[in-house]
């Protein structure tokens, strides 16, 4: 019977007459779906149909990935991108996880020190790591020369010690909040049950750490695997997916077989974001609001034995940027610092942060709030970015954007390409974070406000901005971090004149100027930091004078 | 109601969808000028959808809604000219007391000085005039939701609703809210409709009920019809406390049968001996000690289960006759149990007075 009810009730709903906030709404929901068609679904598929045209633009179905497959020379990047990800994910979650626990898990001196410590590597892009290892273990490295023995750096090895390096933060990070997030009484009831030490770690901590481990190994991958800076850096003839992308097209002009390659490294990185987000949704009910927290504990001996642990792991970290510094003063310091300072974009970094914490925040609430039928596709499509390996998307924008006859060809070679793929690459990570803050507020806010007549965007300047202004600040610190030590995307994009930091690392490494590269390093690490600083003394600003009523008494 | 002007709200054959569920069929109801209206229903009665749709937040699939002879079905919520006071309260937390009541009074472009006036009023009405300058979160619950009211009433809208605007709430202060409302709305004059599941909160407030199940109006009536003349079961179970008993239409009219008892039930239309019915009662309805010796109809004993104290009252559970009898709640003053002698295993003479034994056509589930 009431399936006769719901079928005499139309499907249609009764119109709503047009006014003028619906034609806002829906303008501007059209223009972020025009920003995420152009900037990133359309340059993907250029990517795709380029991979299945030959060089002459004839098209030949799956032919370059029978090529792809059937060279040798290229298609051991498969397999070489596989074993790196692969070993640097497994050592990178262990070494992290122990260094994890010792934080979070043990009465441990020194642990702020520690934390801060693991968080340098995020200041230095992935061939900063790469040019310490060199230096230090290289034909002509510091150890080398000093002991006579070369470990033969330049290979998988020295990727995945590199990788390791440099993932070392993130993965902390996940696991950390993973660890931290524990319930005491879990821990009493295991203990009171009799459960020994080894009993209640199998049965207790690693399941509730499950899925922060899974999202550790998952980020890790995908950051391995879209990695550009280290396997260029420390490859030397082995060649992985995203260095090969680089080969294909500046080497050889093949953008061809580039774009195979492309849409190959794309499969493994969409993958391990769907699983992520996947394994992520089922995180959020492990832990109950009346959980008491754990409070960390831990005998003498196992308290030495991390604290030694962390000690190596911070001084292998502080090494890396220790021999880039020592590097860069060996020769002719200070060198011409206008030099290196012309290639400082801060104007590409400040670029992206303010139009893509503007399109991120603005995008988020488009899709959170303004509940079109539109919002779905396009949170979907806000995911993509974040799996597309930088090379790919830089690749992508060639072919969109060095189009001949293209009205889009006007971006090529300009300032606003290097700030649009930046802000695509980086686009993910504050969209969800947006979206979060977003989704804490009343869902009532703008219906409060429509029924006083006040339109939706007066409340969303009003109420949701000011409300997620720490959130729009961290965004923004995000953006311009990001953008400042970016190089993957960049390297297909730059031309003379908007040449971005990390690309001039790279050309004068490959120019032969070790101290010049070394120097420049040093340069992004430190102005990185400075950032960093700079931006925290601002949100705890912000923080202190919009955020009066988070104080419960005034 | 009907003094010639159209009604302040008026709902034509609403309805309303989700995918295959069906939300609301077809409601039709009016709501007339200064009256305060509840919505009543357990949660997922569509209750709360069709305050929505008044307000123009959701849309229906069918069905027109006016409001004072104007058909606003198609209008946007800003053109409708209501207030709205939500269960979260949905305060701007990043706003001041008196910035929150002024929000809707400053994009009509008044003049300053009349927004502060306004503002000052509203908040004397309120009585908290000393917190103007605070955030909502150093408010209490109870304050935040007065908040919340002056806000919606600033722009003087023609219209107030009310989603659950006391369940957030600790009972006490509910219970000083309900009545200082109330007043308010009496004060003012303003048509109101409140959705509540709380039926105790709707009886007191409500000069009109309307109880809905399942997307359905069960009754539309005032707080007095609704709980002594329920019109189907739903309703008698959901307002006030009912003993429902399963029962058969005997030979006799008029009377039917509950297990091995036979009982006289109100008058209603004849019905074939051997329909399944439901009989009814409330239990302060059920007589005990004295008047239940003297001989009469629908003359019960049973046992006394249990006495559970109340304080002004005592609740009897009580056991009839037989095995898989029903049991019965009565309630019993003070002096009337004492009068009954009633205590736990006790045997007691009880009344299940004809006119207030009601009857239902459903079988009782």
């Amino acid at each position: 019977m009431a399936r006769d009810v719901a079928r005499a009730i139309p499907e249609r709903l009764v119109p709503r007459r047009l006014d003028g906030e619906h034609v806002v709404r829906w303008v501007l929901v059209a223009l972020f779906a025009a920003f995420l068609w152009l900037f990133v679904l359309s340059p993907m598929l250029h990517v795709l149909w380029r991979s299945l045209l030959d060089n002459d633009g004839r098209f030949v179905g799956l032919a370059n990935y029978v090529r792809y497959v059937r060279t040798p020379a290229i298609a051991a990047s498969i397999t070489n991108s596989l074993i790196v990800s692969a070993a640097a994910m497994v050592l990178t979650v262990v070494l992290a996880f122990v260094y994890a626990y010792a934080l979070t898990r043990v009465r441990l001196p020194g642990r702020g020190v520690f934390r801060v410590i693991a968080m340098l590597p995020l200041f230095a892009p992935s061939l900063v790591h790469g040019f310490a290892l060199v230096y230090l273990f290289g034909n002509n490295g510091i150890v080398t020369r000093q002991t006579g023995v070369n470990v033969g750096i330049y290979g998988v090895k020295g990727i995945v010690l590199a990788e390791v390096l440099y993932c070392f933060p993130h993965a902390v990070l996940i696991l950390t909040a993973a660890l931290a997030a524990a319930d005491a009484r879990l821990y009493d009831a295991a203990a009171a049950l009799g459960a020994r030490r080894i009993r209640t770690f199998l049965t207790v901590t690693l399941p509730g750490v499950k899925y922060g481990v899974m999202s550790a190994c998952f980020v890790v991958f995908t950051t391995v695997i879209t990695d550009f800076g280290a396997p260029k850096v420390l490859g030397g003839k082995t060649s992985v997916m995203a260095t090969e992308i680089y080969n294909q097209v500046i080497g050889q002009q093949n953008f061809t077989m580039g774009a195979t390659v492309s849409v190959v490294l794309l499969i493994p990185a969409l993958l391990a974001v769907v699983v992520d987000r996947l394994v992520q949704r089922r995180q959020y009910a492990l832990i109950s609001s009346s959980a008491r927290p754990l409070a960390p504990g831990g005998g003498p001996l196992a308290r030495a034995g991390l604290f030694l642990y962390c000690s190596l792991a911070a001084a292998a970290i502080i090494s890396v940027y220790a021999v880039v510094l020592a590097t860069s003063l060996v020769s002719r310091w200070p060198y011409d610092l206008t030099l290196t300072l012309k290639h400082y974009r801060f104007d590409t970094a400040a670029l992206t942060a303010l139009i893509g914490t503007v399109i991120a925040f603005a995008g988020a609430y488009l899709v959170e709030k303004g509940r079109t039928s539109a919002s779905g596709p396009l949170y979907m499509v806000s995911l993509l970015p974040v799996s597309i390996p930088g090379m790919v998307l830089g690749l992508a924008y060639i072919f969109v954007f060095n189009a001949p006859g293209s009205v889009l060809n006007a971006l090529y070679g300009t300032l606003a390409i290097l700030v649009i793929s930046n802000l695509v690459h980086y686009f993910t990570v504050p969209f969800l974070t947006a979206t979060a803050s977003l989704k804490q507020m009343d869902a009532e806010f703008e219906h409060v406000g429509a029924s006083m007549g006040v339109p939706f965007y007066r409340t969303f300047w009003r109420v949701t901005v000011p409300i997620a202004l720490p959130s729009i600040v961290g965004i923004s610190m995000y953006f311009f971090l990001n953008a400042m030590v970016t190089l993957s995307a960049a390297v297909f994009l730059v031309a003379p004149g908007t040449e971005l930091a990390a690309v001039a690392v790279l050309l004068m490494d490959d120019a032969g100027d070790t101290a010049q590269a070394a120097g420049m390093s040093v340069l992004i690490v430190a102005i990185g930091l400075a950032v960093r600083l700079v931006y925290w003394g601002l949100l705890r600003g912000v923080t202190r004078r919009t955020q009066a009523w988070r104080q419960p008494t005034g | 109601m009907t003094n010639g002007r159209p009604a302040a709200v008026a709902l034509d054959g609403i309805a309303k969808r989700f995918g295959a569920v069906v939300a609301l069929e077809r409601v039709t109801l009016e709501v007339g000028d200064g009256e305060f209206v509840c919505f009543l229903g357990p949660s997922g009665c569509g209750k709360t959808t069709l305050l929505r749709i008044v307000a123009g937040l959701e849309r229906q699939n069918l069905g027109t809604v006016r409001m004072g002879g104007r058909d606003v079905s198609t209008l946007p919520p800003r053109e409708r000219n209501y207030g709205i006071v939500f269960q979260s309260y949905a305060l701007f937390p990043n706003l001041t007391v008196s910035r929150n009541v002024a929000y809707g009074l400053e994009t009509r472009g008044m003049p300053r000085e009349r927004i502060a006036a306004r503002v000052d009023e509203l908040l004397a009405l309120i009585g908290l005039a000393r917190h103007r300058d605070r955030y909502p979160a150093q408010l209490s619950g109870g304050e935040q939701q007065r908040v919340a009211l002056a806000r919606a009433l600033a722009p003087s809208p023609a219209l107030l609703l009310l989603d659950e605007p006391l369940s957030a709430l600790d009972a006490r202060v509910r219970v000083a809210l309900r009545a200082e409302i109330k007043a308010l709305q009496r004060r003012l004059g303003i048509t109101t409709i409140m959705v509540t599941h709380d039926q105790e909160e709707a009886l007191t407030m409500a000069d009109r009920i309307v109880v809905m199940n399942h997307g359905v109006v069960e009754q539309i009536g005032t707080p007095f019809q609704t709980y002594t003349e329920p019109a189907s079961l739903f309703v008698a179970r959901f307002v006030g406390r009912m003993n429902v008993l399963a029962a058969v239409a005997s030979e006799r009219p008029g009377w039917a049968r509950v297990g091995r008892l036979e009982l006289r039930h109100r008058a209603g239309a004849a019905r074939q001996a051997g329909t399944r019915l439901a009989l009814a009662i409330r239990p302060e309805e059920i007589r005990a000690g004295a008047a239940a010796r003297e001989p009469g109809d629908n003359r019960v004993a049973a046992r006394v289960v249990a006495v559970q104290f109340l304080g002004a009252f005592a609740r009897l559970s009580l056991a009839l006759p037989g095995d898989g009898a029903p049991e019965l709640e009565c309630d019993l003053a003070g002096d009337a149990l004492a009068e009954a002698g009633a205590k736990e295993g006790a045997e007691l003479a009880l009344v299940l007075t004809p006119e207030a034994l009601r009857v239902f056509p459903e079988p009782a589930g």
